[in-house]
């Protein structure tokens, strides 16, 4: 599904150029779900953006679902990410003055969705992630973990090939957070690809590989047992 | 264009900060009110003006004989000469686009003694020997009767068309006119119709002026061929001011006056006058757009400061849209929408504003009476659509750089702005 190869990213800062990424090679197969796992600087945002296509790299190769992605304009960008992926992010990112299922349906209005069609879409998704009745609610009328769950249903309704999370559960409790893995590995055993960011060690065993980044290397990459989040709920 | 989903999102987006939307658009509205009124001004000092000039046909010269100054072909400068019938033909045959040549003799005028004899009653009028068109160049209202025709002119009829004013003095209240005799000069003449000129700066003195057929007048006065002075009309569509050199230039050949002799023949262009006076309509109009253009000039940066915040504040929204796919030109489209919408809007107030307070002007000047040189303040549908059409274009210019500003902005950076 995603192939990396080779990939260099550097930041200018002024004079000095800050090396963040420094050759990444790994790939990702349809199914998976992989915890990309670093500490603060060690360059996993930076590798998520570039995956995002919200960021380009300097040098290197990234190919997703045999499409390669470079030179890439800001219109073309814009309908790849459209087309190919779905982000979820720490602080929700929900539009605030748009109703949860107005927000469900945010990426099928890109697509030129008919407008019934994608009311329609946007409930079966909210149905899916539990939050049916709070179709019609605000974001500020609802729980920090009801936000980010309207979010992976927004991630969802383009059926994307690819979910990319950016600590989906930094801003919520343990408890909240267990409820959120535990919809994401359901999202996972139905088929979909999904990429999380994390620092958090229990939510990257909960994943089923764990990718290990520092200083803009991968030091470690292995495929784990998954620990289960329904058993915290 | 038409898209619900966009429309919603407009009125969100401006119904969200109501005050700040109310007092972006006072901005435009007001330039556009200013612009209105300054245009409605004008137009009421145009129409003012242009009732002063009445129905006068304006496209017409005066022209009339006085001494030469330069000796030519033998003859001695600061010779008397006189226009001729002949004349009226020459020019008639040899400069095209004129629509009326009207010869005209005169008897009477401003200090001379009593002229005019019915009975007892006695008065002094201007009595004109004139051809048909004059009414045409000359707009009078015939009241009674009839004015001069053809007939007249080829049977040299002694009849006359006497004014309101001289049928007060010359006859009482409710005394019946058609058909009576009044003597001009010792020469009687049947009264035949009665008229009233529109009040256009003569006053009293339009009213109190007689006209009979101008062969009946050259043969009753001794006149023989001569001619007083012409009243010259061209065409619509070609102006008398490119014609008079022309017309001039025959009359100088005909009386054998030197080409260069610019004192022998006098006119008076009424048309260069009437364009002055034109003109001067163009550069108020030209000032008043100058002014409500600028005024509204500073409304639209306002808006498109406005829109400059707005973008600010939605950087992080502007952000996940594009992190969700949607495309740079959509955003473009929808803050330019954004932008034109309220212009728009708050242009069309100021218009109606702007009408309500012509309308009351209008209103208020009905009640008081006329005002010198005042009338009807209005503005056309053609200024009401050049209007739209301004603001839309301003919608656009305020657009312009907030939307450019808008798709500037790269994804990662508005989702980093915590």
């Amino acid at each position: 599904m995603i192939q990396i190869k080779d990939l260099h990213k550097s930041y200018k800062m002024g004079k000095n150029s800050l090396h963040v990424l420094k050759g990444i090679n790994f790939n990702v197969e349809e199914g998976e779900l992989v915890a990309i796992m670093g500490s603060s600087g060690s360059g996993k945002s930076t590798l998520l953006n570039i995956l995002g296509m919200l960021d380009s790299s300097d040098s290197g190769e990234y190919i997703l679902d045999n499409v390669p992605i470079k030179d890439l304009n800001e219109t073309k960008a814009a309908r790849y990410r459209n087309k190919f992926l779905g982000f979820v992010f720490q602080s929700f990112n929900l539009i605030n003055y748009k109703s949860a299922a107005e927000n469900v349906a945010l990426p099928l209005y890109y697509q030129k969705v008919p407008r019934k069609e994608r009311q329609e879409k946007a409930l079966k998704y909210l149905e899916q992630v539990g939050l049916k009745e709070w179709a019609g609610h605000l974001p500020s009328e609802l729980s920090g973990g009801q936000k980010q769950r309207v979010a992976i249903a927004r991630a969802l309704a383009a059926e994307p090939k690819v979910l990319l999370a950016d600590e989906p559960t930094g801003a919520l409790d343990s408890k909240t957070s267990y409820e959120v893995m535990d919809l994401i590995q359901k999202i996972n055993d139905a088929g979909n690809t999904i990429l999380i960011v994390t620092h958090e060690p229990d939510i990257a065993d909960m994943c089923k590989r764990i990718v290990h980044l520092k200083d803009g290397v991968i030091i470690e990459d292995k495929k784990i047992e998954q620990v289960r989040a329904e058993q915290y709920v | 264009m038409f898209n619900r989903d966009r429309w919603k999102e407009i009125l969100e987006v401006l119904s969200s900060n109501v005050f700040r939307t109310l007092a972006t658009s006072f901005g435009v509205g007001w330039g556009i009110f200013i612009l209105i009124i300054l245009l409605a001004a004008g137009k009421g000092l145009e129409n003012g003006i242009r009732a002063d000039f009445g129905d006068i046909a304006t496209n017409t010269m005066f022209m009339w004989s006085r001494n030469t100054t330069i000796s030519y072909k033998g003859l001695p400068k600061g010779r008397r000469f006189s226009f001729k019938l002949e004349d009226v033909q020459a020019i008639n045959d040899k400069v095209p686009n004129l629509r009326f040549i009207s010869p005209r003799n005169q008897l009477g005028g401003f200090g001379s003694g009593n002229n005019v004899v019915r009975g007892l009653k006695t008065g002094a009028f201007n009595v004109y020997g004139d051809y048909p068109e004059i009414i045409r160049q000359e707009p009078m209202t015939i009241t009674s009767g009839r004015f001069v025709n053809q007939n007249d002119i080829e049977d040299k009829r002694k009849i006359a068309v006497i004014g309101d004013g001289v049928q007060n003095e010359l006859y009482d209240q409710g005394e019946t006119v058609i058909g009576t005799y009044i003597k001009i000069q010792g020469v009687n003449f049947m009264v035949v119709g009665t008229y009233q000129k529109k009040d256009s700066g003569g006053g009293e003195e339009g009213q109190k002026e007689i006209y009979v057929p101008f062969t009946a007048f050259s043969q009753a006065f001794n006149m023989g061929n001569d001619v007083g002075w012409m009243a010259i009309t061209a065409n619509d569509g070609s102006s008398i001011s490119e014609l008079k050199e022309k017309i001039v230039g025959v009359v100088k050949e005909n009386r054998k006056i030197h080409p260069d002799d610019k004192r022998a023949v006098g006119y008076f262009d009424l048309y260069e006058q009437f364009n002055r006076v034109e003109s001067l309509f163009g550069a108020l109009r030209w000032v008043a757009y100058f002014v409500g253009v600028l005024v509204l000039l500073s409304g639209i940066i306002g808006v498109s400061n406005i829109m400059l915040i707005v973008i600010k504040e939605r950087t992080k929204e502007i952000g996940i849209r594009r992190a969700l796919g949607e495309a740079p030109w959509s955003i473009k489209k929808q803050i330019l929408m954004e932008s034109i919408f309220l212009t728009i809007i708050s242009g069309m107030i100021g218009i109606i504003f702007g009408a309500a307070f012509i309308y009351g002007v209008n209103a208020v000047l009905d009640s008081v009476g006329p005002v010198d040189m005042f009338i009807n303040p209005s503005v056309s549908l053609g200024v009401v659509v050049s209007a739209l059409v301004i603001l839309i274009f301003s919608g656009l210019l305020a657009g312009f750089i907030p939307a450019q500003s808008a798709i500037k902005i790269r994804p990662i950076e508005a989702l980093r702005t915590e």
